[in-house]
């Protein structure tokens, strides 16, 4: 009875979004004031729909309702109550109606906190978004629906895939969805002000801090993903260039470029053609990473179950949503021509510079994930773009991009000179220099040139920052910065960490497989791993084997690690790595196999120097993201607007 | 500075960029693809004999060896599409779902034994999953065998 309602709930949300689609823009167009009030109340029924209906799935899940099939597929009744929660969103069916669920939040919140929105723009944005809901929710009935019965019921469920049993990958999910469906308000944003013909300093103020936020969630997202694929999958390693990643890692510098962008627009009024086409192409690409994953049409680690309809479909509204958006593009972008001066030497060009280089990272990144495909499209062959590629174009294109965040923050808006930009970065220039150079002789197990290179970039950026801290606290003292201002500070030092993370990691790292019988030692980074055996496993939907690993450095006890390799019930191997996080290095344990009669393992055995930099940078960056967004000039301009608005009508 | 120059001067460091992209894109691209090859192919001489490629099917039953000494993990295993086949030699921790009678996906490249040595070795996430690549290779030397089968009883 219960999926039932859910069911026909998820049924009316597909007819609310296709009210919310239609009648908001046909009476903004005609000028209609009652079809244009259609659009807040339906907006909130909609996500309320959307509640219900994932409300009943999840009940369907925690009660083990194996009449419906997607709960038969995916959990058992010997899962864990939180991970029979969180298999809601475990597969394809329920991931869709969980990016369906997010997309309508979101819209609500922008009923919400949208109030300084003039009437028209609103219900433009709104019917933006009510369209795309009715393309997912059309893709979710018609070719995944989570609530198909099952006659008759499974006796027992297949188990939810244990790679998915973890908290990481509870997460995950709903944080990236928030990024992905996040960038469809400011695209939103973008088509309303379009189909107005109102492209000013406004609609960038309004779209900023939706921009922020779901960069911010997207970069918590793929920040999880990366520490979760660390842990969990026992390879240790913490990006794979793998389509999966890229998919979500495409529209994040797609994003990072439109912040950047609508800051310009925001504050100067110039390259608002440029920052609408980066709305569109931002948006498109969470369309298309959903594509990637969702179709089936990569094959990755990842291996989704794949369903050509499926893939078709989204393929479709894929061309349907970018053909539409580009020619309304082509039509009005001739209109919002930007008469904005600015010299070739000031912060405007450093900001142009950085959308030039992310949109080409982009690119090429979306040119090494799609060749495959195109290629077998043509019947060349089948290939595949290694890790090498990406590495070979991503570093080389990221390097002027961290240089650039230096000189950008210090630069002045429209017009700046050589000198002036050089006498505020000589001292950050000089002492980046000196403790890049310096770091890597005296912290590190060796000296190496890529490794000064990079904390170079780090030292760069970090006192570059500071500089530009100081600058803005003269004569009010730090407590006087603005959020947004915070917010630039940390997403930048979050960059910082970031690199140091990513240089230290690849090039010290130790990595070493080897064969070990109980009892013997293996020395590694000045650290003695005693190997001490393995004992048997029993676990609520597993058994396994656990070994006990002794690590000490110079004779002084570090820590004891218990790595597992573990077999579900469901006849799927796991691999539990034994981690010892440390600020400067983790000790990375996996088992691999038994080798034979005499108790020998292959045991997986890694140091990893500041791995967990590469985290905390995304974190700190994120949390710029939350400062910059939560600025009170956004809510203040805002009242601003909304009583300049009122004083306009009476 | 002229507005007109001012235009060129962006002009030329958008190219400029563009240029030194499109450059590093094409030069990884040339070295880091790896072409897919069944056993078959491999056998029949149609693998760069000088360049990474992925080799895939199944693991040969009953064919996995372990042929560390000390403490190195090495193994071998014989990847077969059912009609032809060639031994891997791979060093290092084999996937979770890694097992004889599997697809399996090598990356790496012959060694002058005649011997693949990968240097990474894929089996996927999921338990049922058959990398496409690996059905496709073990179809078409399904047929190849076939073929050649009605060939040989021909009078």
């Amino acid at each position: 009875m219960i999926p039932e309602i859910g069911h026909f709930a998820l049924i009316l949300a597909l007819v609310v979004a296709l009210v919310q689609g239609i009648f908001p823009i046909v009476g903004a167009h005609k000028g209609w004031a009652s079809w244009v009030a259609v659009a807040k109340p339906a907006a909130r029924l909609q996500f309320l729909l959307l509640l219900v209906a994932f409300a009943a799935l999840s009940w369907a899940f925690l009660q083990s309702d194996f009449s419906v099939r997607y709960v038969a597929e995916n959990s058992n009744t010997r899962l864990p109550q939180i991970f029979k929660f969180s298999a809601v969103w475990g597969a394809h069916e329920g991931s869709l109606l969980l990016w369906a669920l997010i997309l309508s939040a979101w819209t609500a919140t922008v009923t919400l906190f949208g109030r300084s929105l003039s009437p028209l723009m609103m219900a433009r944005v709104l019917g933006v978004l009510g369209l795309v809901a009715t393309g997912f929710l059309a893709f979710l009935i018609f070719t995944s629906n989570p609530f198909t019965r099952l006659l008759p019921a499974a006796m027992e469920g297949r188990d939810l895939n244990p790679l998915l049993q973890d908290i990481g990958l509870v997460m995950h999910p709903p944080m990236l969805y928030m990024g992905y469906v996040g960038f469809a308000i400011p695209f939103a944003f973008a088509i309303a002000a379009m189909l107005g013909g109102r492209l000013d300093a406004a609609w960038a103020r309004w779209s900023r801090p939706w921009t922020q936020a779901a960069w911010m969630f997207l970069t918590l997202g793929i920040a999880l993903g990366s520490w979760w694929a660390y842990y969990e999958l026992g390879w240790g390693g913490w990006w794979f260039w793998d389509p999966v990643e890229n998919a979500s890692f495409m529209p994040w510098l797609a994003g990072t470029a439109l912040m950047h962008s609508l800051a310009v627009t925001e504050k100067r009024g110039a390259f608002k053609a440029w920052t609408v086409l980066l709305a569109i192409f931002t948006f498109s690409l969470s369309l298309l990473g959903t594509f990637l994953v969702r179709s089936g049409v990569l094959t990755s680690v990842h291996a989704f179950a794949s369903d050509p309809s499926r893939g078709l479909f989204i393929l479709l509204f894929l061309a349907t949503v970018v053909g539409s958006s580009l020619a309304l593009y082509a039509a009005r972008a001739s209109k919002v021509r930007s008469h904005v001066r600015f010299a070739l030497v000031s912060r405007e060009t450093a900001l142009l510079l950085n959308n030039v280089i992310l949109v080409v990272t982009t690119v090429s990144i979306l040119l090494g994930t799609l060749y495959p495909l195109i290629i077998d499209a043509l019947g060349a062959g089948k290939i595949s773009v290694g890790p090498p590629y990406f590495n070979a174009v991503f570093i080389p294109l990221t390097i002027p991009l961290a240089i650039l965040i230096g000189l950008g923050t210090v630069a002045r808006w429209k017009r700046d000179s050589l000198a002036h930009i050089w006498a505020k970065v000589r001292l950050p220039f000089v002492a980046s220099l000196v403790f890049g150079l310096v770091f890597p002789a005296v912290a590190m197990a060796h000296f190496t040139w890529k490794a000064a290179l990079g904390m170079v970039l780090a030292f760069w950026v970090l006192f570059t920052t500071v500089r530009v801290i100081r600058d803005y606290a003269r004569g009010r003292g730090l407590g006087g910065l603005s959020l947004s201002q915070w917010g630039m500070a940390l997403g930048h030092i979050g960059v910082a960490v970031f690199i140091v993370g990513i240089t230290l990691t690849s090039i010290y790292s130790l990595e070493e497989d080897v064969r070990l019988v109980p009892g013997d030692h293996y020395r590694m980074g000045g650290y003695d791993f005693l190997f001490k055996g393995t004992t048997h496993l029993e676990g609520p939907n597993y058994q396994g084997t656990r070994g006990e690993i002794v690590i000490t450095k110079d004779g002084r006890p570090v820590t004891v690690l218990y790595p597992e390799k573990r077999n579900y019930l469901t006849g799927m191997p796991m691999t539990e790595a034994g981690i010892d996080p440390g600020l400067t290095r983790d000790l990375f344990v996996a088992l691999g196999e038994p080798l034979g009669a005499d108790g020998a393992w292959a045991v997986r055995i890694y140091v990893k120097p500041y791995v967990r930099w590469i985290w905390l940078g995304a974190l700190i960056m994120a949390l710029g993201g939350i400062l910059s967004l939560s600025d009170k000039r956004y809510r203040v301009l805002a009242r601003r607007e909304q009583r300049a608005m009122a004083g306009e009508t009476a | 500075m002229k507005p007109r120059h001012k235009r060129m001067a962006f002009l030329a460091l958008g190219l400029a960029v563009l240029g030194v992209a499109a450059w590093l894109v094409f030069k990884a691209l040339g070295n880091n693809l790896s072409y897919f090859f069944s056993p078959t192919e491999v056998v029949e001489g149609k693998a760069p004999a000088d360049h990474v490629f992925r080799l895939g099917g199944l693991v040969e039953p009953g064919s996995l060896k372990r042929e560390g000494e000390g403490k190195v993990v090495l193994a071998t295993f014989v990847v077969t599409d059912n009609h032809q086949s060639v031994k891997v030699r791979y060093q290092g921790i084999l996937p979770d779902l890694f097992a004889e009678g599997q697809g399996v996906i090598a990356q790496g490249r012959m060694g002058p034994d005649g011997v693949f040595v990968a240097d990474e070795v894929l089996a996927k996430h999921d338990e049922n999953y058959m990398p496409p690549e690996v059905a496709a290779a073990l179809e078409e030397a399904h047929d190849k065998g076939v073929a050649e089968m009605a060939g040989g009883n021909k009078p």
